[in-house]
């Protein structure tokens, strides 16, 4: 017991401000990119996933980037990669970056922030995928980051939860659970799409065994990454109840 | 046929008749060998079994081959290693092990298949009873379902059906290598990004009759142990968190994330995406960055090292850890279970020390102990103590020079094996190039793939109310074995 308290006092406090403007992602790391320029094929060619296209309407599409950097080293002219993690959107359309400037996710209608504002309990389900989302959604409720302080949970039963945050690109052997979890939330109900596969499929894009998050199952939030960084997470969590403007 | 640990050989080469085939395997496997991998590719009107074994005291690998058009007589009942082999090449190429006992399908990949609907084992008479868990559990975790047989609190059998995280990932691979294989590689397991993507620049590298230069060895070194750090300490974290013993699930939550984030301090990203790729690395370390890494390594693994000693000294963790989930030696060997939880059970594999490559040279590092959680959570702790040292020692003396040699076009019809340990235990990768010098096949085992069998075992006999606790002492990857 006694140790207990000496390692308590040795440890130290460890929760992070946030949000905080010194926040920034590890030096190497890849955030928001740059789209600098208007000729993105040497980009587009790069990149194995689709992603970016060129020709009449460039830009870059962050739900399906995985961030693996190969178009920023084809072409550092037209694509960039800055530290910025704000990244989420609220609308699918909103995540390809391009001519116009790149629209972050606004909150939920004031109804429903009413209600999730201070509150705001999510189901994790998680189908298909590498479990590197779920690791950094995990990572939010240690200490370090103590997502509870923001009144938000990720709850055990789908019946106490106010939404689902849905990661994976969705394999035909998840789909059914995945329905049946979203049918025993009750309404309201707020759906999350984080990481690239639940956006777009992500590096398995394409696959006959994933059917992706079906239209049934209308999405709120984009959160785009492989995975995405925690403060990109909780960045979206908050901008979406409305407690970041 | 012998072959060489990471070197091309020729795939023509381990051709046997089929009757000799079954023999040898027969043989080989009595005389101790372990199933790296065993698996069928598609060749002419039938298929051709493939057959990967590790005698890890000799550090020799030996790889037979034959071609089947019609069912072949399963190994099973004599080597009960290679069940789940045996029903994955039945459910991926429809070739019939003979007297298999159950194959039942692995990932459900077939057509109107799902997991979950499917036959049980099931035990019956008064008051026995079934609990069913999953595939969505209360936690942040991947899908999977447990379906559990009890008489009260005491499960008689537990069956792990899983396949919910099937992705297609692995015969993507043929025709490769592309731009997209090194990312399937990192996503295996995303928790083994660099486990899985230095199996994988091992094979190819192999194929293409290259060698990472020593300074992107060493790097890679400096990535797994990290990784290993990471997750033993989240483990070691998770294991006191189940036990409710607070301080060091707290403690240990905090430290993993600080490990996660030195690996993005090297190559940007927490999972130690972009790392890797063959022939060498992506990033160097200058030598500020090498020092700022060194310190910090320091700084945490003094953290680590003052949480985790509480458990040891906690009597009411010990008496939880102590005598549950207990996989005697014999149990662990027959089922070719590999990494700590083999470790832990007495099995002296370790894939640095009987297959080294690369920065590992020279490894030793003995652990063993008598197979319960208090075994598996401690062989973690040595194993953090050995990866810190390594780090550190690789950080102090890099080797100079380049940090990547570029990497050519595979040799054609040809295979290479790549093992690597991850934390979870060892990687397999079994490359076959066709005619063109693309990937005619790909084989990967991930350690989860025997492991899973493991936990079933652990819980037999044991607590229903225990399984949380077996079940964080292995942390097995479902993605890594759906695939
Ligand atoms: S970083 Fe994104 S857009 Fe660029 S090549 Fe990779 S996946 Fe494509």
């Amino acid at each position: 017991m006694f140790k207990a308290i000496l390692a308590r006092v040795k440890q130290g406090y460890r929760t992070m401000a946030f949000p905080s403007p010194e926040l920034k992602l590890p030096h190497r790391g890849l955030g928001v990119p740059l789209v600098k320029s208007r000729r993105l094929e040497t980009a587009a060619a790069a990149c194995p996933y689709g992603a970016i296209s060129a020709g009449e309407n460039p830009g870059l599409d962050l739900g399906r980037c995985v961030f693996c950097g190969a178009c920023a080293q084809a072409a550092p002219e037209a694509v960039e990669f800055t530290r910025e993690y704000k990244l989420c959107a609220s609308r699918r359309g909103d995540l390809v970056i391009g001519g116009r400037d790149y629209k972050r996710a606004e909150a939920l209608g004031a109804d429903l922030r009413r209600l999730f504002g201070r509150s705001f309990k999510l189901r994790q389900v998680s189908a298909g995928g590498c479990g590197a989302c779920e690791a950094d959604c995990n990572v939010l409720q240690t200490l370090a980051w103590d997502l509870g302080r923001f009144g938000i949970q990720f709850v055990a039963s789908p019946r106490h939860a106010d939404g689902l945050l849905i990661t994976g690109p969705v394999t035909k052997n998840m789909e059914l659970a995945l329905r049946k979890t979203y049918d025993a939330v009750s309404s309201p109900k707020v759906v999350i799409a984080c990481g690239a596969c639940a956006i777009a499929g992500g590096p398995y894009a394409g696959h006959d065994e994933c059917v992706g998050i079906p239209p049934e199952i209308p999405v709120d939030l984009y959160i785009p990454g492989c995975p995405p960084h925690p403060l990109t997470i909780l960045d979206a969590l908050l901008r979406l109840i409305g407690r970041i403007e | 046929m012998k072959v060489e640990h990471l070197s091309a050989f020729n795939f023509a080469s381990t051709d046997l008749d089929p009757s000799l085939f079954l023999e040898t395997a027969a043989s080989r496997l009595a005389a101790g060998g372990r199933a790296v991998s065993y698996f069928a590719v598609p060749d002419r009107a039938g298929h051709r079994l493939v057959l990967a074994l590790a005698f890890d005291r000799e550090g020799r690998l030996e790889v037979y081959s034959t071609l089947f058009e019609g069912p072949f007589r399963a190994l099973t009942p004599s080597f009960p290693q290679l069940h789940l082999f045996e029903r994955e090449i039945y459910e991926q190429s429809g070739l019939k092990p003979e007297g298999h006992p159950w194959l039942k399908p692995i990932r459900f990949n077939g057509q109107g298949a799902v997991p979950g609907l499917a036959d049980y084992f099931t035990v019956h008479g008064s008051q026995v009873h079934e609990v069913a868990v999953g595939p969505v559990h209360a936690g942040v975790i991947e899908p999977g379902h447990f379906r559990f047989q009890c008489h009260g609190e005491r499960v008689f059998h537990l069956e792990i059906m899983l396949g919910y995280q099937h992705r297609g990932l692995e015969r993507k691979f043929i025709g490769g290598p592309d731009g997209r294989s090194l990312h399937y590689a990192e996503t295996l397991a995303g928790d083994t990004t660099i486990g899985h993507a230095w199996a994988y620049c091992g094979a190819v590298e192999a194929l293409a009759a290259v060698n990472a230069p020593p300074r992107a060895q060493a790097l890679r070194g400096i990535m797994l142990e990290l990784e290993r750090l990471a997750s033993h300490t989240g483990d070691l974290g998770a294991l006191a968190g189940d036990v409710a013993f607070l301080p060091t699930a707290s403690f240990c939550g905090r430290l993993r994330g600080e490990l996660l984030n030195m690996t993005a301090l090297v190559c940007g990203n927490r999972f130690g995406r972009n790392m890797l790729k063959p022939g060498g690395v992506n990033f160097d370390l200058d030598f500020a960055l090498a020092k700022e890494l060194k310190l910090r390594l320091e700084n945490t693994y003094r953290d680590v090292e003052n949480a985790v000693s509480l458990l040891w000294e906690t009597g009411s963790v010990t008496d939880r850890f102590e005598g549950t989930g207990v996989v005697p030696k014999e149990v662990a060997e027959g089922l070719g279970l590999v990494g700590p939880a083999a470790r832990a059970s007495g099995v002296g594999l370790d894939t640095r020390r009987n297959f080294p490559a690369g920065p590992y040279e020279g490894f030793t590092l003995g652990v063993s102990g008598s197979g319960d959680v208090y075994s598996r959570a401690y062989v973690r702790w040595l194993e953090i103590q050995k990866s810190a040292e390594l780090v550190g020692g690789w950080l102090d003396a890099l080797p100079e020079g380049p940090v990547a040699a570029d990497c050519g076009a595979l040799k054609p019809e040809s295979a290479a094996v790549s093992l690597v340990e991850g934390w979870r235990g060892q990687i397999c990768h079994v490359a076959l190039t066709g005619r063109d010098g693309k990937f005619r096949h790909y084989k990967i085992t991930d350690p989860s793939f025997q492991n899973w069998q493991a936990l079933a075992m652990a819980l037999r006999n044991g607590e229903i109310s225990d399984f949380p606790l077996c079940n964080k002492s292995f942390n097995l990857s479902y993605c890594g074995r759906d695939l």
